[in-house]
Formats: structure tokens, C-alpha cells, sequence
């Protein structure tokens, strides 16, 4: 094993097996990309996307309800969002797939990535909700607009301005924190470079590279669309 | 309940139609507002006749803006009462004790009020048109078709035909605040409260917005509370000027009286600051 290799430090090379072999296997490389891409497109896209879906709309409810909400009931929202916030997501997936047994384990996988990052992003939204001007508050009230009208129309849109990168920059943080699906058995891209290609056939180099190649070509284009819708949601000064 | 009528020495502004049996279309009882322990307004009476235009002076901090916050309802009211149309605006009396009014009503008695904006408040994300449009169709229940053909003709009569797709940053502070106006006009409000509306606008940009309000003074009866520094413009327009300080009606009466010949050394003080004259 050679000293390039730390994540494949745990496994135990058997005496016989040869280690040798050049750096870098093209035809290896080649042979495995298929299978990396599936599990890149099932798993770990199919929990970013919908996992963002799920923590972009509940995070925008969770920071509407602490502002709108009585008090108390306010405060166990928020009491609620900052201790999901404050624990590991790692410990929340086991601890979840294991109350909830009879959901599969990437159900499990898709309702805690929403979850914890919408406790984030509702954090989001507040900063933008507070950035809207007083002025605007007042001006929905002096034409009597409703609450739902007044949220709607005039302070979602407005605080949405602001936070698009803020959303942006945590749905490509819940991208990169796939991998932690391996607790619950989840073979995303990672675990199958690490623990199946690397586990099986000892060869790691490949693998992980092309796991991380993926993960970049994929977070690049994403990080230019939301500087560009940025951009574009900006108002011409 | 003191309603102090105005003797109105010989008009400029011609005088508001009075019918006695019709109860005023803004009256303060009593009222009190506090922030804190810092008390900005104290036993304050006055009320105001349909069709009335009251201009409200005095140096910064007297209350003057506080009170056309309080009538649309942006401050919460301390003490007293604020009735519009003779019905109680946020509190009424029931059983010898004050209590809140059903939020139904003051929803239903705010929709007669309209503001403009020292700051426009324009909504940014909207287009003109939309910003004229929203509260008559969502508020009022207009039809759209309708709602329209009245923004157009609003957006005319405020000299900007041409901007109903605009956006509000795109336009200049003299045209926002006309957007502005128009906006309120919309709601076909039977109270209009104008709070320093020409502050913020660049000199030369303030005689547009004045002349159309004078405009809209002369071809509407809709009653109106001014907070402005325009003397001129308040001379003009004005049925009656209210002078503030420190929470009180120092002085009040027929605009003409008050800037020529003010009894109360105050407002003699203030009118000389504000008009330059020593």
C-alpha cells in the first residue's frame, strides 16, 4: 500500500495480494466511470436535489413561523431548528434510520439532509426577511394589505433577493456532506470509490480521484448558475 | 370632546363643506403616545371635517409625523382615541374601561386611509403599474381591467404616462414619489396623509410633486393631513396649520393668520427659523 492512500489505511492488505501496479490504471479509470456515474446521478444527486427542495421550502416556513408564531410557541420552533443545527448530521442519519426502520435508508437519507439544512437556511431567510426595509412593512399597511398578500408579494421576493447565494453556497455544502450517507448503508459515489471499487480490487487511486473530479465538475457549474441568478434577481441600480 | 371650529378669517383655500350632522372625518380624544417613559404626544384633541386640508408645523420631534402614524394605524396608540368616520379606530370605551377594537374594523376603517412616504416605500420588486394595481384589485376587489385603466389614468395625471412597466429604481426620487402618489390615489382613499413627502426629493423635483398635489386638492375632496416644511405649499393648499411643540397644539388656525400674524411667541420663533425672515 503505498503512503498515498490514507483512507484505504483500514484495510487489511492480505500478505499474498500484490500491491503493485502502475499509479494510475487508465483502463481501470475507464472501466469503472460507469458505474461511479450511477451512483453519483441515484444517490447523491437525487438527495442534493430533492434534499434542497425540501430544505429550501421548510427553512423559509421554519423562519416565517418564528416570526409570526406567539411567543412560546416561537421559541420551541427555534429551540427546535438550533438543536438540529447543533448536532452532527452523521449522528442524526443513524439515529433516524434506526427509530425508523421501515423506511429505506435513502427516504431516511433525503428527509435528514432536508432537514438539518433547513434549520440553516431558515437562518438564511431571517437575515433576508430583517434586511427588507421597515418602509416596506409600513407601505403594506397603509394599502391594507393582508398578511398573505404582504409575505407574498412583497417581503419573500424582496428577502429572496439576498439570500440566493447564501441558498446557493448550503445546497453545494449538503452536496459535498453526501457521503455521510455510508453510515446508514447508502452506497453513494464515495462509499462505492472507498469501500466497493477500492475495498474489492485494492485500488483506491482511481476511484476517489474521479469521485472528487465529479464532485467538482459538478459544484463549479452549479456555484456559476447562482452567481449568475444573483446577478440577474439584483435590481438595476 | 372639544371640536375646535375654525372662525376662518377670509379664505385662500376655499373653506371645507361642514355638514353638522356628519360626524368628522378624523377625531383625537384625549389621545396619548408614549415610547417608553418618552411621552411625544399629551391630551391631544382636534378633529378634522370631510373635504378639510390641515397642515401640521413645527419644529422636528414636536409629534407631527407621530400622529399621521397613528391614524394609519403604524403606531400602536397609548392612550385616548382616534375615531374615523365617528368610529373608534384602535380602542373604544366599553363598560367605563378602554379596550381594543375587533381588528375587522380597523382593517375595514384603514382601507379609507391612505399614506405617502417621506422614503416613497415604492415596492422594488414590482413593476409601477403592478405597485399601483396590487391593493385596489387584492384589497378593494376591483377587476384587473379596471384596476388598470384607472393605474393608466393615475399614472397621467401624475405626468407619467410612459412608466407603468418601469421599475421603481429605474426612476428618479421626484418620479418615484409621484408613482407614489398615485399609488394611494388608487385606493380612492377619503383621507390622504402626506408626511413630508417633498423631504427627501431634490429641490428642483419639489415643485412637480407640490403641483400635483395642489392639483389633486383642487379636483378631489379627499380630506387631508399634511406634515410638511413647504410653507408655501401649506399656505396654499391648507384649510387650517396646526402649530406643534412638544406634544401640544401651541397654536392653530387659517393659514394666513398663522403665517402672518402668529399670537404665539413659539410659532412667531419657529416661522422666522423655518422661513429665514428675522
Amino acid at each position: 500500500m503505498t503512503h498515498h492512500n490514507l483512507l484505504a489505511q483500514e484495510a487489511d492488505v492480505p500478505a499474498d495480494q500484490p500491491t503493485t501496479g502502475p499509479w494510475w490504471d487508465w483502463a481501470f479509470a475507464w472501466e469503472i466511470l460507469p458505474d461511479m456515474l450511477t451512483a453519483f446521478v441515484q444517490f447523491t444527486l437525487l438527495v442534493t436535489v430533492v434534499g434542497t427542495l425540501i430544505a429550501a421550502v421548510l427553512g423559509l416556513v421554519i423562519a416565517i413561523l418564528i416570526m409570526v408564531l406567539p411567543r412560546p410557541l416561537a421559541w420551541l420552533v427555534r429551540w427546535v431548528a438550533n438543536f438540529i443545527r447543533m448536532t452532527p448530521i452523521v449522528v442524526q442519519l443513524i439515529l433516524l434510520f434506526w427509530a425508523f426502520l421501515w423506511l429505506d435508508a435513502l427516504t431516511i437519507g433525503i428527509i435528514v439532509f432536508g432537514v438539518h439544512y433547513a434549520t440553516y437556511m431558515s437562518e438564511v431567510y431571517r437575515a433576508g426577511i430583517e434586511s427588507v426595509p421597515k418602509g416596506q412593512w409600513e407601505a403594506t399597511t397603509a394599502l391594507s394589505m393582508n398578511a398573505v398578500r404582504t409575505w407574498r408579494r412583497v417581503v419573500i421576493p424582496q428577502a429572496l433577493r439576498s439570500t440566493i447565494p447564501s441558498l446557493g453556497n448550503y445546497a453545494i455544502s449538503m452536496f459535498k456532506d453526501t457521503p455521510f450517507l455510508y453510515a446508514i448503508g447508502v452506497t453513494e459515489m464515495v462509499t462505492l470509490a472507498v469501500g466497493e471499487i477500492g475495498g474489492t480490487t485494492f485500488r483506491y487511486n482511481e476511484a476517489v480521484t474521479i469521485a472528487g473530479l465529479i464532485f467538482l465538475a459538478a459544484s463549479y457549474p452549479t456555484a456559476v448558475l447562482i452567481n449568475r441568478l444573483e446577478k440577474r434577481l439584483a435590481y438595476a441600480h | 370632546m372639544p371640536t375646535p371650529t375654525d372662525p376662518a378669517p377670509a379664505a385662500v383655500a376655499e373653506p371645507a363643506p361642514a355638514s353638522s350632522a356628519e360626524p368628522p372625518v378624523i377625531e383625537f380624544v384625549d389621545v396619548e403616545k408614549r415610547f417608553g417613559d418618552n411621552v411625544v404626544l399629551k391630551d391631544l384633541n382636534f378633529s378634522v371635517r370631510r373635504g378639510e386640508r390641515v397642515t401640521l408645523i413645527g419644529p422636528s420631534g414636536s409629534g407631527k409625523t407621530t400622529i399621521l402614524r397613528l391614524v394609519m394605524t403604524l403606531e400602536e396608540l397609548t392612550g385616548g382615541y382616534i375615531y374615523i368616520d365617528g368610529e373608534p379606530l384602535t380602542h373604544q370605551q366599553r363598560d367605563g374601561k378602554r379596550v381594543p377594537v375587533p381588528k375587522k374594523q380597523q382593517k375595514k376603517l384603514r382601507t379609507r386611509i391612505g399614506m405617502v412616504f417621506q422614503q416613497f416605500n415604492l415596492f422594488p420588486n414590482m413593476t409601477v403599474l403592478e405597485n399601483i394595481i396590487e391593493a385596489p384589485i387584492h384589497v378593494l376587489g376591483q377587476s384587473k381591467k379596471d384596476a388598470v385603466a384607472k393605474a393608466h389614468s393615475l399614472l397621467e395625471q401624475v405626468g407619467l404616462p410612459d412608466k407603468a412597466e418601469a421599475h421603481p429604481t429605474s426612476l428618479s426620487g421626484g418620479q418615484q414619489q409621484r408613482v407614489a402618489i398615485a399609488r394611494a390615489l388608487a385606493m380612492d382613499p377619503e383621507i390622504l396623509l402626506l408626511d413630508e413627502v417633498t423631504s427627501a426629493l431634490d429641490p428642483e423635483v419639489v415643485g412637480d410633486v407640490l403641483n400635483i398635489l395642489r392639483q389633486v386638492a383642487d379636483t378631489t375632496n379627499v380630506t387631508m393631513l399634511i406634515v410638511t416644511h413647504e410653507m408655501a405649499f401649506a399656505r396654499d393648499v391648507s384649510h387650517k396649520v396646526m402649530m406643534f411643540d412638544g406634544g401640544r397644539v401651541v397654536e392653530e388656525g387659517h393659514p394666513e393668520k398663522i403665517f402672518t400674524n402668529p399670537e404665539h411667541e413659539r410659532t412667531q420663533k419657529f416661522l422666522s427659523a423655518v422661513l429665514g425672515e428675522s
